[in-house]
């Protein structure tokens, strides 16, 4: 696989029904958007996994880093009120 | 009537079958892991889309010939292809090039396929459509790429140009088969595809910024079973299960 700065990685997001979310489900090397979007249609649609597909430069997602972990998530390990346990919730609506 | 159609349904599948053979000779050499996928996939939709062909084509004929029986166990002058869908692959813009010009073909004949008197050739031709207008935009998108790319890129799209431009007029040579079909409804009218297919296809290879290619020389032949040097090798390689072990399956 062609690792060249003219193949840069992008992130393929799949919808598989209309109503649901993009998921996302790998990535590719392509040059632009639109060879970007023929090969994820060819690498992740193949067997009616979707109904629409989006590609984003990998380099444009910014992630949260694996050592930030305590200060990004360990906050919410006691906050037990942020969740709606409290209220009661009428059986005709479902969660 | 009945033999004629029979014949034109073969033509289209052979086509679908030999092109579909050359694509998948790609298998794990494409430049890289993407389009290795993609051409794959390219490749078993022309397979596909022949095993359906050939099934109508058995069953127009009455003979009990199935898919493979007609896939393979025919030889060389038995099969109707364009003399362009045997031609060795090339480098990859040969490859994509023929791809483009078939599946500008393919797409327009299906369309016209779709609306056929034969029920069954225009239920075929209604899925065939879809695939082969995507893959007139993939192997598009791969011409304008090429031709719009490096300097070498667009030297080898060029020169495949020119090289598979004298196969082209095969596609648009009506012979008696082709107008019996079309006077019947069955077929599609070649002369009217002819002049859609030069518009689109050189509208794209000007997009491209490549040369409209001379036409000083042109072959033709493959439907009547007269083919170039390459189909031999190519059926041997691809029937050579069959003919050794013939019924077999796995």
């Amino acid at each position: 696989m062609s690792k060249s700065p003219a193949m840069p990685l992008w992130e393929v997001f799949v919808r598989s029904r209309r109503g649901l979310d993009h998921k996302h489900v790998g990535s590719l090397h392509a040059s632009d958007p639109e060879q970007a979007l023929l090969a994820a249609r060819d690498t992740y649609t193949r067997r009616q996994e979707g109904v629409s597909i989006w590609v984003v430069r990998s380099r444009d997602i910014h992630a949260s880093q694996q050592d930030e972990h305590g200060e990004f998530f360990d906050p919410a390990e006691d906050k037990v009120y942020r969740h709606p346990t409290f209220y009661d919730v009428p059986d005709e609506l479902k969660l | 009537m009945s033999e004629e159609q029979t014949t034109y349904v073969l033509r289209l599948a052979d086509n679908a079958l030999i092109v579909g053979q050359r694509l998948a000779e790609w298998c794990g050499h494409s430049p890289f892991l993407e389009e290795d996928i993609a051409m794959a996939n390219v490749a078993l939709d022309h397979i596909g889309r022949a095993r359906m062909l050939y099934t109508h084509a058995g069953d127009l004929e009455g003979k009990g010939r199935d898919e493979d029986t007609l896939a393979f166990l025919r030889d060389e002058r038995e099969f109707g292809n364009f003399l362009i869908c045997e031609l060795p692959n090339g480098d990859y813009a040969f490859t994509l090039m023929r791809q483009y010009l078939l599946d500008v073909y393919h797409e327009l004949v299906f369309d016209a396929l779709s609306r056929s008197q034969d029920a069954q050739l225009a239920a075929i031709a209604s899925k065939a459509v879809k695939e082969a207008r995507y893959h007139a935009r993939r192997s598009g998108d791969w011409v304008l790429r090429l031709g719009d790319g490096t300097d070498e890129s667009h030297r080898r799209i060029q020169t495949a140009l020119n090289d598979l431009w004298g196969y082209t007029p095969e596609f648009f040579a009506a012979d008696d088969i082709d107008r019996a079909m079309q006077t019947a409804g069955v077929g599609a009218d070649l002369e009217a595809l002819g002049t859609k297919w030069h518009e689109t296809v050189e509208r794209h290879i000007a997009a491209a910024g490549l040369q409209p290619p001379e036409l000083d020389w042109h072959a033709e032949g493959g439907r009547q079973g007269m083919h170039t040097e390459n189909m031999g090798r190519l059926l041997a390689e691809m029937q050579v299960l069959q003919r050794n072990y013939p019924g077999m399956q796995w």
